[in-house]
C-alpha cells in the first residue's frame, strides 16, 4: 500500500492504494466517483475511457502509479453543467438505450472531438471503435458527434 | 393519508384496496421517500421543484403541494425504455402536462403490481390497459373531487393539464388543491378511457427520463450501489462446464491488501444450474483487492466425465435432424404423401452456434442478509423469481424479503436467470455483511445461460407452381422452441406442414437470448424461401405475397400471424427501399418476420468492397401498434437490427472440454461503430394497441442480409456466423 496525490476533476484526492490498482477502481471505490463503467478490464470495450491529460484513455489499464502529476477528467467533470456540447448532442439525440457505455462513449467522443473539430466518417469510426455499446446505439453516437461539430 | 419526504427509505403499510375490473390490478400505498431518488430528481429536470408535500392516489402515482407528480415505473428497465414509456401510458390518462412528471422505479411488489419482468418483449403490451385505467382511475377521483365541491356531476367537469375545469363557468382548480382530498376517495370501478385520436402524450417523442443522470455519470446502475458497511465479493467459479475443484491454496491471495475472507461453497440449489458447482468466494474491503486475490488463488480443477465439446454436440445434432417425434409439434396434413407427389423437393440444413449475451454492465447484486434483515438490489429481469428462490434460501417467508431494482446495463435475456441474486445472498449470509457482488468480464462469459447451439433442417415440397409440404425439423441443444413459435409463418399458408423439435440435453447452462429462438431461426426460415422462390423460378417477393394470401384464406389453420399484417409491412419496405430500383452496385434481400405480436420487413441493401459484401443499409417497415414513444421506439428497433446483424456476422462460441471458446472481448467479437449500416424505420399507422419492440426488429436482419449477400456474391449463406463461410471474401 502507498499513498498517491492525484488530481481527478480538478480537486486532489490522497488514496491508499496499493501500486497496482487501475485508477478504474481508484474512481469507483476509493473516490466514489461510478460514473466511469467497468465493461472488460483489458481496454477491449471503453465503457472505462476518461481524459487523462485531456486525452481518452482506458482507466482499467492505467495503474494508479503511474499517474503522478497527470490531471483526470472523468464523466462526472466532463462539464459542471452537463452542458458539453456533447452531452447536448447526446441529449438531443438521445441516444442512450441502456445507458451503461455511454460516459465512456462521451469521453471518447470528447477527446475525439477536441483533435478533430470537424471529423470525417473515418475518423470517428476509428476514434470510436474501441467503444462497444452492447445496445448497438452506434447510429444515434454517430449522428450525435457530427451534431456536437456543426 | 400524506407521506412527508422524509429523508429515508419509508414503507407505507397501509394498502388501499380497490380492485379494478378488467385490468386486475391492485392500488395501494407504496411510495418510498428515497433520498436519492428526490437528489436525482431536482439534478435532473432543475426546474422541477420538489414539492413539500405528496398525496398518493395510488400504487402508481402520487402528486406534488406543486402539481409536480410522481409516476413509477413498475418494471425493470434493461434499455427497452420502458421507464419512459410505461410513466407515459399512466400520464396520458391522468391528464397532466408530462413537463410536470418525476419518475421512479418501483421496487419488486407482487400485491400492487403485475408482471415485473422484462422479457419477451410485453412490458408494454400487457401493462396497455392496466396502465392506462391507473391514470384514468386517478384522474376520476381528481374531477370526482371538484365535482363533489361545486356540486356538480363529473359530466359537468373537465380536466386537462392537471387542471380540473368545471364546463358551465371558468371555475378551475389545479390537481395539487384536489389531491388530497381525492386521495381519500375510494378508488371508481369503471372508468372511461380516451379515445386514441385524443392522445397528447403518447406518439410524441420524449426523452429518455434518465437522460441526465446518464449523461452525467450518476449512479443509476446494480454495480454503482455502494452501502454502509459493504464488502465487496468475487466468486472462482469453475473455468468450464462438467470441472470440479479439486484443491485450494489461498496462502498467497490471502496476503493481498484489503482481502477479508477466502471461502469455498456450494451452488444451494441442484436445480439452478442443473449441478452443484463448488466455488471459491473472495471477500474484500474493495473491488480491486477481491479482483487481485482471486488472481492469486492456486486452485486446480479436474474434469468429470460430463465436459462435453462443440464436436460432440455438433454430431448429435445432426443426428437428432434427421428425427421425427413421436407427436411432432405440428402436423397438417400429409407431409409424406405430399413430398411423394411434389415435382420440386428442396432441403437445407442451417446451423447456428451457442451465443454468449454480453451485457455490457457484467453480473452483480447487492445482498444485505444480515440479522433480521433480507433486502437485495440490483439488475434482475425477473424479481420475482429472485425472491422465490431467495425465500427458499434463507427459509423465511417472501413478505420478509425485499428485492429493489436498477437499471441494467443490458440484459437481453442473461438477467432473467438471477443466479448471481442467490450467489450474492449466500455470500451476505456468510460473512454477515452486506455484499456487493461482482462478475468480472470472464466470469460473465464463461458462466452464461447461453443462446443454446442450433441447426434446423427445413425441406419444402411443390407441386404445379404451388408450394405443398414444408418439414422443419429443429435440433437444439437443451432445446424446444416454445409453443407458439410452430403457429408462425408458413403455418396455414401450406396445406401439408409439419415441425419436429428435437433437444440435446447438455450440462451446458442455456437460456432466452433475445428473441429467443427466431433470431437465428428467421435467418433459416427465411433464407430458404428465398432459394425455394429461385428453384420455383418465382420473384422471391411473389412467392411470399402468395403464401400470405393462402394464409388469409386459411384463417382457421390455427396460426398466429396476422397475413395482412405481413402483407402491409413487405410492401411498406419495398416501397421506401426502392426495391428493385436499386443503385448500380447495391444488391437488395428481402426477410419478414413475425415474433413477439410484431410484424417486421426488412430490406438491405449490400455492397462489394473491397471484395468484401458489406451491408450498407437496411430499410425496415415495421406494424406495432400504437407507437408509445416514438423516439424510444425507434432506438429499439435500430438497436435490435445492428444487434441482429452483429451477431449473425460475428458471434460464435464453442465449447473444448466444457470451456468455452472466449472469455473477454479481445476473444468474442461484438459489432463495433463503423460496421453499421445507415437505417431506416418506418412504422405502419395504426390504432391498435402496442405490441412488442424490444426484440422483433432483431429475427429479420440475418436473413435480409444473408439474401442480400447471395444477390451480391451468389453464394448462398448456411451457417452462422457469416464472417467464417466464404463468402463474404468475395
Ligand atoms: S473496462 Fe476498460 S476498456 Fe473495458
Ligand atoms: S446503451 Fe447499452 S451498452 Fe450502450
Amino acid at each position: 500500500m502507498a499513498t498517491y496525490n492525484i488530481k481527478v476533476n480538478g480537486k486532489m484526492h490522497k488514496v491508499e492504494a496499493d501500486a497496482d490498482t487501475p485508477i478504474l477502481w481508484v474512481l469507483r471505490d476509493h473516490l466514489n466517483l461510478v460514473g466511469t463503467k467497468y465493461g472488460c478490464g483489458i481496454a477491449q470495450c471503453g465503457a472505462c475511457t476518461i481524459h487523462v491529460n485531456g486525452d481518452a484513455a482506458r482507466s482499467c489499464s492505467i495503474p494508479i502509479s503511474s499517474i503522478a502529476e497527470k490531471e483526470i477528467t472523468t464523466i462526472e467533470g466532463l462539464s459542471d453543467i452537463v452542458r458539453h456540447p456533447i452531452q447536448d448532442a447526446w441529449r438531443e439525440h438521445d441516444v442512450p438505450q441502456c445507458g451503461y457505455c455511454q460516459a465512456g462513449q462521451m469521453m471518447s467522443a470528447s477527446s475525439l472531438i477536441k483533435q478533430h473539430p470537424n471529423p470525417t466518417d473515418d475518423q470517428i469510426d476509428t476514434a470510436m471503435r474501441g467503444n462497444i455499446c452492447r445496445c448497438a446505439t452506434y447510429k444515434r453516437i454517430k449522428s450525435a458527434i457530427k451534431t456536437a461539430t456543426k | 393519508m400524506n407521506s412527508s419526504n422524509k429523508h429515508t427509505i419509508k414503507r407505507r403499510s397501509f394498502l388501499k384496496k380497490s380492485i379494478l375490473s378488467g385490468g386486475g390490478l391492485i392500488l395501494g400505498f407504496n411510495f418510498y421517500n428515497c433520498e436519492a431518488d428526490v437528489e436525482i430528481a431536482k439534478k435532473a429536470i432543475p426546474s422541477l421543484e420538489i414539492p413539500e408535500k405528496w398525496n398518493e392516489l395510488n400504487a402508481f402515482l402520487k402528486i406534488g403541494n406543486n402539481g409536480v407528480v410522481t409516476i413509477m415505473s413498475p418494471n425493470p428497465e434493461i434499455g427497452q425504455n420502458i421507464k419512459t414509456s410505461m410513466p407515459m401510458i399512466v400520464a396520458e390518462e391522468l391528464e397532466v402536462d408530462w413537463k410536470n412528471v418525476l419518475v421512479e422505479q418501483a421496487s419488486l411488489n407482487t400485491d400492487w403490481y403485475k408482471r415485473q419482468v422484462a422479457g419477451g418483449s410485453q412490458s408494454i403490451r400487457q401493462g396497455w390497459e392496466s396502465l392506462r385505467k391507473v391514470g384514468a382511475t386517478a384522474k376520476q377521483m381528481l374531477v370526482q373531487t371538484a365535482a363533489n365541491r361545486w356540486s356538480l356531476s363529473l359530466n359537468e367537469c373537465k380536466a386537462q393539464n392537471g387542471i380540473v375545469s368545471n364546463i358551465m363557468n371558468e371555475e378551475t382548480l389545479t390537481y395539487a388543491e384536489l389531491a388530497e382530498e381525492a386521495s381519500k376517495l375510494e378508488a371508481p370501478k369503471e372508468v372511461k378511457l380516451k379515445d386514441p385520436a385524443d392522445f397528447k402524450i403518447i406518439g410524441q417523442a420524449k426523452k429518455n427520463v434518465d437522460i441526465e443522470p446518464l449523461l452525467s455519470g450518476k449512479p443509476l446502475f446494480g454495480i454503482d450501489t455502494k452501502k454502509e458497511g459493504m464488502v465487496y465479493a468475487v466468486i472462482s467459479r469453475p473455468p468450464g462446464f462438467g470441472m470440479k475443484l479439486s484443491s485450494l491454496d489461498d496462502s498467497e491471495a490471502k496476503k493481498v491488501n484489503g482481502v477479508i475472507d477466502i471461502f469455498k461453497f456450494e451452488d444451494s440449489q441442484s436445480d439452478l444450474r442443473g449441478i452443484m458447482n463448488e466455488k471459491v468466494a473472495v471477500i474484500a474491503n474493495s473491488t480491486w483487492s477481491a479482483m487481485k486475490a482471486r488472481k492469486a488463488l492456486k486452485l486446480s480443477w479436474v474434469k468429470s466425465d460430463a465436459v462435453e465439446n462443440t464436436s460432440d454436440h455438433d454430431a448429435g445434432l445432426n443426428k437428432l435432424l434427421q428425427e421425427r417425434q413421436k407427436e411432432p409439434r405440428r402436423n397438417d396434413g400429409d407431409i409424406d404423401k405430399a413430398f411423394a407427389e411434389a415435382d420440386i423437393v428442396l432441403e437445407k440444413i442451417y446451423e447456428a452456434p451457442f451465443l454468449p449475451h454480453n451485457c455490457l454492465e457484467p453480473m452483480n447484486f447487492y445482498a444485505d442478509i444480515t440479522g433480521d434483515k433480507a433486502e437485495v438490489l440490483g439488475p434482475v429481469q425477473t424479481p420475482q423469481w429472485a425472491r422465490i428462490r431467495l425465500a427458499k434460501l434463507l427459509d423465511r417467508p417472501e413478505t420478509d424479503i425485499t428485492v429493489g431494482m436498477t437499471r441494467m446495463g443490458g440484459g437481453f435475456g442473461r438477467r432473467l436467470f438471477g443466479d448471481f441474486v442467490i450467489e450474492a445472498a449466500q455470500l451476505s449470509q456468510k460473512v454477515n455483511k452486506p455484499v456487493q457482488l461482482i462478475f468480472s468480464r470472464e466470469d460473465d462469459m464463461v458462466s452464461g445461460t447461453y443462446r443454446p447451439a442450433s441447426k434446423y433442417r427445413i425441406k419444402a415440397g411443390v407441386k404445379n407452381g404451388e408450394v405443398t409440404a414444408y418439414h422443419l425439423t429443429e435440433a437444439c441443444v437443451n432445446g424446444n422452441m416454445y409453443d407458439n413459435i410452430t403457429n408462425f409463418f408458413p403455418a396455414g399458408a401450406i396445406p401439408n406442414m409439419r415441425i419436429d423439435t428435437n433437444s440435446l440435453e447438455s450440462n451446458i447452462s442455456t437460456g432466452a437470448w433475445r428473441a429467443p429462438y427466431t433470431n437465428f431461426l428467421a435467418f433459416a426460415e427465411q433464407s430458404f424461401f428465398d432459394e425455394l422462390a429461385k428453384e420455383m423460378g418465382k420473384d422471391e417477393i411473389d412467392l411470399r405475397l402468395e403464401l400470405f394470401e393462402k394464409a388469409k384464406s386459411n384463417a382457421d389453420a390455427g396460426y398466429e400471424y396476422d397475413p395482412e399484417k405481413s402483407i402491409a409491412v413487405t410492401k411498406l419496405a419495398l416501397e421506401k427501399a426502392k426495391w428493385g430500383k436499386a443503385r448500380a452496385g447495391i444488391s437488395q434481400g428481402f426477410c419478414m418476420y413475425y415474433s413477439h405480436n410484431t410484424h417486421v420487413a426488412e430490406i438491405a441493401d449490400v455492397a462489394i468492397e473491397d471484395g468484401q459484401a458489406v451491408v450498407k443499409k437496411i430499410t425496415c417497415a415495421i406494424h406495432c401498434g400504437i407507437v408509445v414513444n416514438p423516439l424510444g421506439a425507434i432506438n429499439q428497433v435500430e438497436g435490435g437490427i445492428i444487434d441482429g446483424i452483429g451477431h449473425a456476422m460475428y458471434g460464435d462460441l464453442s465449447f473444448e472440454d466444457g470451456k468455452p471458446s472466449a472469455n473477454n472481448f479481445h476473444q468474442y467479437r461484438l459489432i463495433r461503430m463503423g460496421e453499421q449500416p445507415e437505417i431506416e424505420v418506418h412504422f405502419v399507422p395504426s390504432k391498435e394497441d402496442p405490441t412488442g419492440l424490444g426484440e422483433p426488429s432483431l429475427p429479420p436482419a440475418g436473413g435480409a442480409i444473408a439474401n442480400a449477400i447471395f444477390k451480391a456474391t451468389g453464394k448462398r449463406l448456411y451457417k452462422q456466423p457469416f464472417v467464417k463461410e466464404d463468402a463474404l471474401l468475395g
